[in-house]
C-alpha cells in the first residue's frame, strides 16, 4: 500500500472513503445478481441456441409488399404523432408544477430558511410529480385503454402524465443546479418571481430545457411504440399482431422502419441540439 | 432614501451562528445616510463592505440590530411588502447578473421589472418597450453600439458596464453598487463613476458603492473606511489622507496600489451539476 511509505501527513485522506465505496458497491451488486438469478450461460445451451435460430431465421427475409409498406409507414406515422401530441400535454402539466416547485423562485428563501407555506406547497408539487412518473406509462396506458377504449388516444394520455412528472422533476433540476444569480439579483431589486423566471432563469437555462424536452420526445417516440402493444396504436399494435401471427418477415419490417425511424428522430433532435448551442 | 443603522451586524448566510467562525462579517455598526447622499465604502479584501451593501439592500438579514430604509424596518414587514420595499432599491452586484444568451436590450430593461405588470414585462419580451431610454443608458456608458448584441459576445468590461447601464433604468431612491469598477480601465472607470454619481444626483438617489480604486472614493463627499468588519474612519473624501488609507490596507498594501481583484464571486462556469437523464 502506498500510504504506509509515507508521512501521515502526505497520506491522501480520501482513500479510505475510495476504499470503502468500492468494497460496498461490490457487496451491494452480488446479492442484487442472485436475486435476479442472472445466469447469461444458459443463453448458450445448445436447446436456448436452437430455438434462438428457429425465431431469428423466421425474420429473413423481411416482408417488403406495396401495400404493406404503406400500413407500415402509417402506423410509423401515428406512433409519431401519439409521441408529439403526449409531449404537448405532458408539457401543460409539467411547466406549471416546476414553476411551483422550484426553489430557486422562492422569495423567502432570498434571505435565509424559506417559510413553512411555500416548503409545504413544493414538497406537495414535488409528491405530484413522483406519483405522475412512478406509474410507468405501460400501466398508465393499461389503465386508459379500459376507460377510453382501444386506440391512439389511451397512448396520448398514458405518455402524457408519465412524461408531464418527469419533464416537471428534470426541468426543476435543470433550474436549480444552474446558476441562479441574475434570477436572484432581479429578486432581490423587487422584481416579481415569474418576471424574474423569464429574465433570469429562462435565458439562463433555455438551451439546456430544450435539449432536454427534444431528447425526451425521442424517447416518447420509442415509449409509444412499446404502448402499442396493450393496445394503444401505432407501430407497436401492429407488431404485437403480427407476433401473435407468427409473421417473423412482418416483425423484421416493422423493427426496420423503426430503427429508421429512431434514428431520425435522433438526427432530427442532434440537429436541433447543436443549432441552439 | 434615508438609511439608518442601529448596531447592525450581519454575517455571510453559510457561516454558522455560534462556535468557532461565527464572527460577524460585519460588526455591530451604527450610521445614518442621508436621502440623496452619495458614500463610498473602502477597505482591503475581506472587510466586510459587500456585507455591508446586502444588508442593506435587504438580502442578509442582520444577526443583530437593526436597519431603518425610510423609517421603517423591512424586516418587520410581511414578505410581499418587504418585496415592495425592495422594488425602491437596486443592487448592482459585483458580478454582472446577466445570462449569457440575453441580448443586452433585454438585460438593461429588466432594471424596470418591478414597476412593469407580468403583462407588460412578457409584451417587453416580444418587443423591447423603451428602446431609447435602454440606449440612452447604455450610450452613457460608451456602450450605444452593443444595443442589440448578445451578451456573451461582450468582453468583461463591457458586461460590467451593461450592469451599470442597468442601473440607470431603475426607479429605486436607493443604489447600492458593489465594485463598479473591478474590471474597467482607468478612463472608463472615471467616465462610469462621473456617469453613476452624475444619474444619481439628478435623480435625488442616494448612492452607497464599495471601491478599491480610492482616489477615486476621495473624490465623494462620504467615504466609509472599513477593516475586518469594523468602521475605522467615516469622514468627507478631502479628508481621507494618504496616512490614513496605509492604516486602513495595512498588510494589504498590494491592494491600495495594484489593480482591483477581479470579480472575486464571480459564478464560476464549471461548477454546474450534471442533470441525470433516465432512460
Amino acid at each position: 500500500m502506498p500510504a504506509a511509505l509515507a508521512s501521515p501527513r502526505l497520506r491522501d485522506p480520501a482513500w479510505t472513503s475510495r476504499v470503502f465505496w468500492t468494497l460496498a458497491a461490490l457487496v451491494l451488486v452480488v446479492p442484487a445478481l442472485v436475486a435476479t438469478e442472472f445466469k447469461p450461460w444458459t443463453l448458450f445451451e445448445p436447446d436456448a441456441l436452437r430455438s434462438t435460430t428457429r425465431f431469428l431465421r423466421d425474420f429473413l427475409p423481411p416482408k417488403i409488399e406495396g401495400e404493406f409498406l404503406l400500413l407500415v409507414l402509417r402506423e410509423s406515422w401515428r406512433t409519431v404523432a401519439i409521441a408529439t401530441a403526449g409531449m404537448a400535454l405532458a408539457l401543460v402539466i409539467a411547466i406549471p408544477l416546476t414553476l411551483l416547485s422550484t426553489t430557486v423562485l422562492s422569495v423567502s428563501a432570498l434571505s435565509g430558511r424559506m417559510h413553512a407555506l411555500p416548503f409545504a406547497l413544493r414538497q406537495g408539487v414535488r409528491g405530484l410529480l413522483i406519483l405522475l412518473r412512478s406509474v410507468p406509462e405501460l400501466v398508465w396506458a393499461l389503465v386508459f385503454v379500459r376507460v377510453v377504449g382501444l386506440g391512439p388516444t389511451a397512448g396520448v394520455l398514458a405518455i402524457a402524465l408519465t412524461y408531464g412528472g418527469m419533464l416537471g422533476k428534470v426541468y426543476g433540476e435543470i433550474l436549480e443546479s444552474d446558476d441562479a444569480h441574475a434570477t436572484h439579483t432581479l429578486m432581490r431589486n423587487g422584481a416579481g418571481r415569474l418576471q424574474a423566471f423569464f429574465y433570469g432563469l429562462l435565458p439562463q437555462s433555455a438551451t439546456e430545457l430544450t435539449s432536454y424536452t427534444v431528447y425526451r420526445w425521442e424517447c416518447a417516440i420509442r415509449s409509444s411504440a412499446v404502448l402499442g402493444f396493450v393496445g394503444a396504436g401505432g407501430l407497436g399494435q401492429q407488431m404485437d399482431n403480427s407476433m401473435k401471427m407468427i409473421q417473423g418477415a412482418e416483425v423484421a419490417t416493422m423493427l426496420l422502419v423503426f430503427m429508421l425511424l429512431v434514428g431520425l428522430a435522433d438526427y432530427a433532435s442532434a440537429r436541433l441540439r447543436k443549432a441552439l448551442a | 432614501m434615508r438609511l439608518t443603522l442601529h448596531g447592525l451586524a450581519a454575517r455571510h448566510p453559510s457561516a454558522p451562528a455560534t462556535g468557532a467562525g461565527s464572527t460577524p462579517a460585519l460588526r455591530p455598526l451604527t450610521l445614518a445616510i442621508a436621502a440623496g447622499e452619495q458614500v463610498a465604502v473602502v477597505g482591503p479584501s475581506g472587510a466586510g463592505k459587500t456585507t455591508l451593501l446586502h444588508a442593506l439592500a435587504c438580502a442578509l438579514k442582520p444577526a443583530e440590530g437593526r436597519l431603518e430604509l425610510d423609517g421603517t424596518d423591512p424586516w418587520s414587514l410581511p414578505v410581499s411588502r418587504l418585496q415592495q420595499l425592495r422594488a425602491r432599491l437596486f443592487l448592482a452586484p459585483q458580478a454582472p447578473p446577466l445570462p449569457p444568451r440575453q441580448r443586452v436590450v433585454t438585460a438593461v430593461l429588466a432594471a424596470r421589472l418591478p414597476q412593469q405588470s407580468l403583462a407588460a414585462s412578457l409584451r417587453s419580451l416580444v418587443y423591447p418597450s423603451h428602446i431609447a431610454e435602454a440606449e440612452a443608458a447604455l450610450a452613457q456608458f460608451d456602450l450605444a453600439d452593443k444595443l442589440w448584441d448578445r451578451v456573451d459576445r461582450l468582453s468583461g468590461g463591457e458586461r460590467q458596464r451593461v450592469g451599470l447601464a442597468r442601473t440607470l433604468l431603475s426607479a429605486a431612491t436607493l443604489w447600492l453598487v458593489d465594485e463598479p469598477l473591478s474590471s474597467l480601465d482607468p478612463a472608463r472607470a472615471a467616465l462610469a463613476v462621473d456617469t453613476l454619481t452624475r444619474g444619481a444626483r439628478e435623480r435625488g438617489v442616494t448612492l452607497v458603492t464599495t471601491l478599491h480604486q480610492v482616489d477615486v472614493a476621495t473624490r465623494f463627499s462620504r467615504v466609509l473606511g472599513m477593516r475586518d468588519g469594523i468602521l475605522q474612519f467615516d469622514l468627507p473624501g478631502t479628508e481621507v489622507t494618504g496616512e490614513r488609507l496605509a492604516a486602513l490596507y495595512a498588510q494589504h498594501e498590494q491592494e491600495l496600489l495594484g489593480p482591483a481583484p477581479d470579480a472575486a464571486g464571480a459564478p464560476d462556469e464549471g461548477t454546474r451539476t450534471a442533470v441525470m437523464y433516465c432512460r
